[in-house]
């Protein structure tokens, strides 16, 4: 489009109107497209309040199935919102085509519009242009099989009741984190195969879990060298897919529905893994899109003081020694560091030159897309964050070793501290440093059918006191002694057991314990 | 490329499932939470729901995650003072970092998971105990009760209700209506065959012509149905809520020195439903609460319930103050009165008598009804069989039952209740 004819802002009151709405979307679009982003088409939705409480509590789904973990989520944020403790979210985008993003109706015009370039241009283009989402999410079937989830968990209720399915889904819950693949591409998801793929499956599956636990006897000959290979061969990570495809109990439906929370988690692991990321990039375009709308004179002084308050407000990081302080904001992160490369291609200073040859005076535009495009929030900081960033942030690490009395400020933002300071706030977003390490190691195929799982240790850190809950959630999906081998290097150095073994019964007859916990 | 939705008249309501869901899990949490809020609140205070709180711990979705300890960097921001390689003491409350550590390590802390119930949950967890039929719970819920008057006529409604005059009447109208242009012609096309029957009997084509004309008008007229659908009308029903008044509740307790707390609890949910109860029925309610133990006295709720006196029991100084606050304060022809006593049955002997007397001659004559529980599991004493005879006095207005435990409350009710359902 050519520059408006129209002189003045668009509006000049605080109220929206759905064609205020359509008129700002549309400038926003137009400037957008003069940075060429590339977004899906975008389905943006006005809802109330109480629909944003029930969108948080399905956790960015725009439909889930109905789980009571759910509906604490959902009390808990109405508690906290009716008592004014907590403002809700301006918008949720959804990673779907076309992209869908909430609006809230209490907002103000100037943050309908601040949402509208935040969620439809900046998340949107991140959605679709970042490689973990191209490669792992298919934002085209995600709906389709989300309504499929619900329905089949649904009709598992029906036919099995609810509780069968409930303590079902909260063992799946609990080990969700386990259940995505790191490293191979998974099968685009689509309601329609699924649905006709889904019976065949069963069949299927069931099959080989049969093959996998026959007790005919076999052959002499062949037995003593299959039984003495670990099984299996490698240790799996994928937790959840272990279970659906080799536990020996599970009914199909049951694999059925470990394999729905195993998707899901899938679709989320993206967003993981680049929320410094996306909410820097989001941040950064609602930014520059409406700072053009105001150097067009679109939006009048007083939309901007509001603009710039509640962007403020969104990127400000608290200190760590303030009472608000909970961790690092990623919206500051993020948006700090997007700019940065931005002042970086533009004004390179001396110190750019040295850090960043190969980006300092380039095209800022396509620097800030291929960065965009190709990183996570780990390899994004290692690649990105520059002096000058951790210098405006004022970052300094803490060293805390148990076996030492005092806590070590191992680095602050000075010329030697730089590198280890990347390093290290890199590593502390790499969700393979931030979980533990837990996979499965072996199944005793041909004795007590027991599963061994092995922690291994990373610098001492000890698993979490959760840990027996989650064991006894592992235990019912298995059916069978669950055991976690906790390992430190080569060294199997503490083992958990599910159901618990008491000190002395180690290694002597001990009784089986499988029916205090019931597989399900 | 965008499209602007206005979703704000879907439902709202996503998340109800989820949340029954919820209230379904943690039930014994919130059973318990229900329990303490009736001993501690006013019985004239049912009329909103609860805070429930129940333990962090017990909520949490366990995962997997690393605990304290080990070696653990993180990376803060806002340095002021540190410089590179400096130690500092470790701040109180264990490892972790400064300040994150409490926060990003472990999520959220064990405080209590605290949020809200409706009064309407808060009363289904309370009838739970009690043990009340369901028709019973909506009565007591607010399901008011309403009077269906007729409203006039409409075209919608339940086929028994069909207005069978009015549905005719329009029925009608509606053929005259639609075969009225149709009926024109044939009168015309009549007088013309008449005409030409008369003045040209030879002209057969056009006699033919014109009969032919009729018999499609007649087929038309005809082809007009007798009975159409939205002919029906059906008599309008809405519904009037029953004109209420006022009630005064008597609540008589013996306080005396054999009456446990465990006792006085169980009668206060004795009490408590018949509030409610009358609470629906009318629309001001009093309530009046005397307790005594050799002597009456009128008190406060506080007292009535939570006051621990000792000494030995005359049950009847109660009817006789009651019975003088009747005649003082309530005047028949304004209020109903009902009445509930809750004893353990101890009573001096000579006195149970006297008791039986004046319920008959002055108290129950004027009563709508009156409600005896004696929360015990002995045996009956003296005034137990004197009562008896009142029962059998007024037979459709004394209730007495034995209770030993919350869920016997029920009984009494349902007796009160059929009674109320039935008028």
């Amino acid at each position: 489009m050519t520059p408006r004819e129209r002189k003045g802002p668009i509006s000049t009151g605080s109220e929206w109107t759905f064609d205020l709405i359509r008129t700002y979307d549309h400038e926003i679009a137009r400037i957008a497209e003069r940075y060429a982003l590339d977004t899906y088409p975008n389905q943006i939705e006005v809802i109330t309040a109480e629909q944003m409480m029930d969108a948080y509590a399905s956790v960015g789904m725009p439909l889930g199935y109905h789980h009571w973990s759910y509906g604490k989520h959902f009390l808990h944020t109405e508690k906290n919102y009716t008592r004014g403790q907590m403002g809700l979210a301006y918008e949720i985008v959804i990673n779907s085509d076309p992209c869908i993003a909430y609006l809230m109706e209490e907002n103000t015009m100037c943050m309908q519009a601040l949402v509208i370039a935040h969620a439809c241009y900046g998340h949107n283009s991140f959605f679709k242009g970042n490689y973990l989402f191209r490669t792992w999410t298919d934002a085209s079937s995600i709906i389709d099989y989300l309504v499929f989830a619900k329905q089949y968990i649904m009709k598992c209720e029906e036919r099995h009741g609810i509780d069968a399915v409930e303590n079902l889904l909260d063992s799946c819950h609990a080990l969700m984190n386990y259940g995505v693949d790191r490293y191979k591409r998974p099968y685009p998801i689509s309601a329609e195969e699924e649905r006709q793929r889904q019976k065949i499956r069963e069949e299927h599956i069931q099959r080989q879990i049969n093959d996998l636990w026959r007790t005919i006897p076999r052959g002499e000959h062949k037995s003593d060298e299959r039984d003495a290979k670990r099984f299996p061969s490698e240790p799996q990570e994928n937790i959840l897919y272990f279970i659906e495809k080799h536990a020996p109990l599970l009914e199909p439906w049951q694999r059925e529905v470990v394999r729905i929370v195993r998707k899901i988690a899938q679709y989320f692991y993206p967003q993981r893994q680049t929320q410094v990321m996306n909410e820097g990039w989001a941040t950064f375009w609602h930014y520059t899109l409406v700072n053009d709308l105001y150097d067009e004179g679109l939006v009048t002084d007083g939309f901007m003081l509001e603009f710039l308050q509640s962007h403020s407000s969104v990127i400000f990081q608290p200190a760590f020694d303030s009472p608000y302080y909970s961790g690092i904001n990623p919206y500051t992160l993020g948006f700090s560091m997007f700019m940065d490369i931005r002042r970086m291609c533009e004004n390179p200073t001396e110190e750019d030159k040295r850090w960043f040859p190969d980006i300092a005076g380039t095209d800022w535009l396509s620097t800030i897309k291929f960065a965009m495009q190709s990183f996570k929030d780990e390899s994004f900081i290692l690649q990105y964050l520059s002096p000058k960033v951790i210098r405006d942030l004022k970052l300094f690490s803490i060293l805390d070793d148990d076996h030492k009395d005092e806590l070590l400020v191992s680095a602050i933002h000075d010329e030697s501290g730089y590198r280890t300071i990347r390093e290290l706030l890199a590593a502390q977003y790499n969700l393979g440093n931030r979980e533990p390490n837990v996979q499965i190691w072996n199944v005793d195929r041909r004795g007590d059918r027991s599963l061994t799982l092995r922690h291994t240790q990373h610098d001492r850190k000890p698993l979490g006191e959760s840990t027996d809950e989650v064991l006894k959630h592992l235990h019912r999906l298995w059916g069978f002694d669950v055991h976690l081998e906790t390992a430190s290097g080569d060294q199997v150095i503490n083992v958990q057991h599910m159901p618990p073994r008491s000190e002395h019964a180690e290694g002597s007859e001990y009784p089986r314990l499988d029916l205090a916990f019931s597989p399900i | 490329m965008s499209y602007v939705i206005d979703r704000r008249l879907n439902g709202k309501n996503k998340s109800t499932v989820n949340r029954q869901r919820f209230l379904r899990r943690y039930r014994e949490h919130i059973k318990k939470a229900v329990e303490e809020a009736v001993s501690r609140r006013s019985i004239t205070d049912m009329e909103h729901g609860e805070q429930i709180s129940i333990p962090g711990r017990d909520i949490d979705e366990p995962i997997l995650h690393h605990g304290r300890g080990g070696k653990q960097t993180i990376i803060h921001p806002g340095n002021k003072e540190f410089t590179s390689g400096e130690r500092i003491p470790r701040p109180q409350g264990g490892g972790g970092g400064k300040g994150a550590g409490k926060a990003s390590n472990s999520g959220e802390g064990m405080d209590d998971f605290v949020f809200q119930i409706t009064q309407e949950e808060f009363l289904d967890f309370m009838f739970e105990d009690l043990e009340l039929p369901n028709l019973v719970k909506r009565h007591l819920n607010g399901a008011e009760t309403f009077k269906t008057v007729r409203a006039g006529i409409s075209s919608e409604g339940n086929p028994s209700r069909i207005n069978i005059i009015r549905t005719l009447r329009s029925a009608h109208a509606r053929r005259i209506a639609l075969s009225g242009s149709s009926r024109a012609k044939l009168r015309e096309a009549k007088l013309e065959l008449e005409r030409l029957k008369l003045q040209e009997p030879d002209n057969i084509g056009d006699i033919r012509a014109i009969e032919e004309e009729i018999l499609k008008l007649r087929a038309r007229i005809e082809r007009v149905p007798f009975l159409d659908t939205f002919d029906v009308k059906y008599n309008l029903l809405t519904k009037q809520p029953n004109p209420s008044s006022k009630a005064v509740m008597f609540c008589l307790m013996d306080v005396s020195g054999s009456m446990t707390q465990a006792t006085k609890d169980v009668a206060k949910r004795f009490f408590i439903l018949l509030y409610l109860f009358l609470k629906r029925n009318y629309d001001k309610i009093e309530v009046v609460f005397i307790r005594h133990h050799t002597s009456a006295k009128e008190v406060d709720e506080e007292e009535f319930f939570y006051s621990r006196e000792t000494g030995g029991t005359i049950v009847s100084s109660a009817l006789k103050l009651m019975q003088e606050i009747m005649a003082e304060r309530y005047p028949i022809n304004e209020w109903n009165i009902y009445g509930a006593q809750a004893s353990d049955g101890d009573n001096w002997n000579d006195d149970s008598p006297v008791c039986r007397d004046i319920l008959i001659n002055q108290i129950m004559p004027f009563m709508q009804y009156y409600t005896y529980v004696e929360i015990t599991p002995r045996e009956h004493q003296a005034l137990w069989y004197e009562y008896e005879a009142v029962r059998d006095a007024f037979s459709d207005a004394f209730a007495q039952q034995q209770l030993v435990s919350a869920a016997d409350i029920y009984p009494v009710f349902r007796e009160l209740f059929q009674r109320r359902l039935a008028a």
